[in-house]
């Protein structure tokens, strides 16, 4: 198991996680940012103040209640739908790829794709959908959209899955030329 | 290729025994549905398999053996467990074996040809096989698929566990000559409710259904169908709506059981459904009907008829006057005005005719609310068609006056210009017109040129008033529609019982050691609360606005009549 520092796009430090569970099964996580105290106290503050603004305007102490009552769902909303704390693939060899996003609340959001569905798992830089295409790709499913980390990150990656992938494809050609 | 063992949770206790279940090749994967336990005849165990195999039809066979050890390793009972293999012979026999309570168990496989060098990676994957047997993958594939190559493996799985039912229906209770141990095994699950609502529904299903056909026949009578009838009953909504569920009654109670599990979805929703409807549409009852409530409709429904009647003619005063500063046409004005208010007088007149009577109406009417919800608001969206049929009388007087002016006005304009309308090829062609006909023709096109801003405007004025009432109309069909098309059963299923509903699987990597096989655990991933909404809503008879927004605009100007909330099955106009 080992962790290695790498940045996102937009900068903000992230950690890539790879461990091998064994020969055909490899789990890479990408671990982002946390939710930072400093960022989730302005925000409070600020919408308290202006609330606060507000009451002293209209003289409506529903205002200020309103206020906390809107913060507090916001923030439930925000850890619950909307910050992801780390994204994860699973590669088993033979089984599938399985794509896991984890939320701050503790939600975890799984998608499994089988081998048989998996054609190949690529870097790209713009997705062009070749409407003639004859091997027929029906779906591209994008990964790590949240933490978005950069080239080194992805390569890295994209070398560990492609060892087990092409396991794959030597186990089936061996078997093919029996 | 990595060889699969899909273990099922319940057996991981289970004494020494052979594993029995499927063998699927293409995927190299071996499903473990159950193990038999010592002591068996191989010819017993053969035969019952074979029986199992023809009702269930799926390839059941013997596929290892599973040692559990409690004590240290019995040498003689792992090499009786290798002879097995050659008694029943399997390619690949799996060799499972558990010391005391470790975690870590071995997995070998015996291959009979010796020339296969490759050592075979296994993956022990663990599963709860009685949720994996209740549960349905979503989108369901088809069992023709079962053979092709890229189908989907875990579909394979599913349907192997779901189809071998009859296997689990045996438990340590029974005195046959087979003891096995699998998710039934300590005792057959089974709930009293359900068997006497079983018992139970046969006849009422019966009773249902020859209500049902005495209440269609009352309904498909020929009285019901003259003219004057027959259309009343397709312009109002409750009609529509009580024969919408009149034929989800029918579904309910037909004798016929669910083929599929859409049917049984289908089937559960329409009845739950009904449940909700129903019991609202009481409560809406008793609080009507507690402290006079009607009574008090009926007494403020007659003050607020008159002060919409009054507010009409105040507008049709301003409109007479100088609307917003535009000037009119005198006489035009003063027809159109005058007549719309004679109309208006006649309304009114109409329901303080009818005002002693109200009540009484009310009173029947709304008992007609414990067929449902749903009906209750229908009667109310026809309450307020009915109330406001004079708003859109006038709407369909201002249309056609404001098409008949627009069409004239185009022909003319043509007639000006020298050209003419072919009705054979459809196009504008080039005409002589003699000098009388042009003269004419610009002196009425003049005349209805002027006359067009006192049309325009009442057009304007009381298509607005009925698109008012029309949106008021559409919001309580759309609530009538959600109320219609929602999949209750289904959500609460979703909620309760989450693994019933599948999107697909999870695996969890449990913990490893080196030299013993990968362990997963395989979990239920359920279906999203919009995918279960999207997959199971239920048809509903209205379809919303077929024109978009530019066909309807264009409708409007040329002063074409809209009937924006046309049912399925109308003809079209």
């Amino acid at each position: 198991m080992e962790e290695r520092r790498y940045r996102s796009a937009s900068g903000a430090p992230l950690a890539l996680r790879c461990r091998q569970h064994s020969a055909s099964c490899r789990e890479l996580a990408v671990r982002c940012p946390r939710l930072q105290l400093r960022s989730l106290s302005a925000v409070t503050s600020a919408v308290w103040l202006a609330a606060y603004g507000l009451f002293v305007l209209c003289q409506n102490s529903m205002v200020l209640s309103a206020a906390i009552f809107l913060t507090l769902i916001g923030l439930i909303i925000y850890l619950h739908f909307v910050k992801i704390d780390q994204e994860s693939l699973l590669v088993i060899g033979s089984l599938g790829i399985q794509v896991t996003s984890s939320y701050a609340s503790g939600k975890e959001s799984t998608t499994f794709i089988e081998m048989s569905q998996v054609k190949d798992v690529v870097i790209n830089e713009a997705i062009h959908m070749d409407p003639q295409d004859p091997q027929g790709v029906s779906e591209v499913v994008p990964l790590f959209q949240s933490s978005q980390p950069r080239l080194d990150c992805l390569i890295e990656v994209y070398k560990s899955c492609h060892e087990i992938l092409d396991q794959r494809k030597a186990a089936s050609q061996s078997d093919g030329v029996k | 290729m990595v060889l699969k063992v899909f273990f099922p949770s319940c057996c991981s206790s289970a004494e020494s025994g052979i594993l029995i279940g499927r063998w699927i090749p293409e995927q190299s994967s071996a499903v473990i549905l159950a193990v038999v336990h010592f002591p068996f005849i191989p010819v017993q165990v053969k035969q019952y398999l074979r029986e199992v195999q023809q009702v269930t039809k799926v390839s059941v066979s013997v596929l290892g053996s599973w040692n559990n050890s409690k004590q240290e390793k019995e040498e003689s009972l792992s090499e009786f467990l290798e002879d097995l293999g050659t008694i029943f012979s399997h390619e690949p026999w799996i060799q499972i074996s558990k010391e005391g309570d470790s975690k870590f168990w071995n997995c070998s496989t015996l291959q009979k040809q010796p020339d296969n060098h490759r050592e075979e990676e296994i993956i022990l994957v663990y599963y709860d096989q009685r949720k994996v047997m209740l549960s349905h993958l979503h989108p369901p594939s088809d069992t023709a698929d079962l053979g092709a190559e890229d189908a989907s493996k875990l579909s394979a799985i599913f349907n192997t566990v779901a189809s071998s039912k009859v296997l689990f229906m045996t438990d340590r209770y029974d005195d046959g000559p087979i003891k096995m141990t699998h998710w039934q095994s300590d005792g057959i699950e089974a709930s009293i409710i359900v068997e006497l609502m079983k018992q139970a529904s046969v006849p009422a299903c019966m009773l249902l259904t020859f209500l049902l056909s005495l209440v269609s026949g009352v309904c498909n009578s020929r009285v019901l169908k003259f003219w004057p009838l027959s259309f009343l009953w397709s312009k109002l909504s409750t009609c529509e709506q009580l024969g919408h569920r009149l034929q989800h009654l029918q579904v309910i109670s037909s004798s016929k059981k669910a083929q599929n599990q859409t049917q049984l979805m289908r089937k559960a929703n329409i009845f739950v459904s009904l449940l909700i409807d129903v019991a609202l549409g009481i409560l809406l009852m008793s609080w009507l009907y507690r402290k006079n409530q009607i009574g008090h409709l009926a007494d403020t429904l007659i003050p607020v008829a008159d002060h919409v009647a009054e507010e009409l003619q105040d507008l049709l005063q301003w409109l007479m006057g100088a609307p917003a500063g535009l000037k009119m046409n005198r006489a035009l004005d003063q027809v159109l005005g005058r007549f719309f208010l004679y109309h208006i007088h006649l309304w009114i007149s109409y329901i303080h005719l009818m005002s002693p009577f109200i009540e009484m109406i009310l009173w029947y009417v709304g008992l007609s609310a414990c067929l449902g919800l749903t009906v209750a608001l229908c009667i109310l969206s026809d309450i307020i068609a009915l109330l406001t049929f004079h708003i859109y009388c006038f709407y369909v007087y201002g249309a056609r006056l404001y098409c008949l002016k627009i069409y004239g006005l185009s022909s003319l304009w043509r007639l000006f210009r020298g050209k003419k309308w072919n009705v054979l090829r459809q196009r504008v062609d080039s005409c002589s017109y003699d000098l009388d006909q042009l003269f004419i023709g610009t002196l009425l096109f003049t005349i209805l040129l002027f006359l067009l801003p006192t049309t325009a405007l009442y057009y304007l004025v009381f298509t607005l008033l009925c698109l008012l009432v029309v949106i008021v109309q559409g919001l309580i069909h759309l609530l009538v529609d959600l109320i219609d098309s929602l999949p209750l059963y289904s959500i609460i299923l979703r909620f309760c019982r989450s693994y019933r509903l599948a999107a697909g699987v999870k695996f969890r990597v449990l913990e490893q050691q080196d030299g013993k096989p990968l362990r997963l655990l395989m979990q239920i991933n359920p279906l999203s609360y919009g995918s279960v909404v999207q997959t199971y809503r239920l048809p509903t008879y209205s379809c919303y606005p077929k024109d978009s927004w530019t066909s309807l605009c264009k409708k409007l100007f040329l002063g074409e009549l809209i009937y924006p909330w046309k049912h399925k099955g109308e003809k079209q106009d």
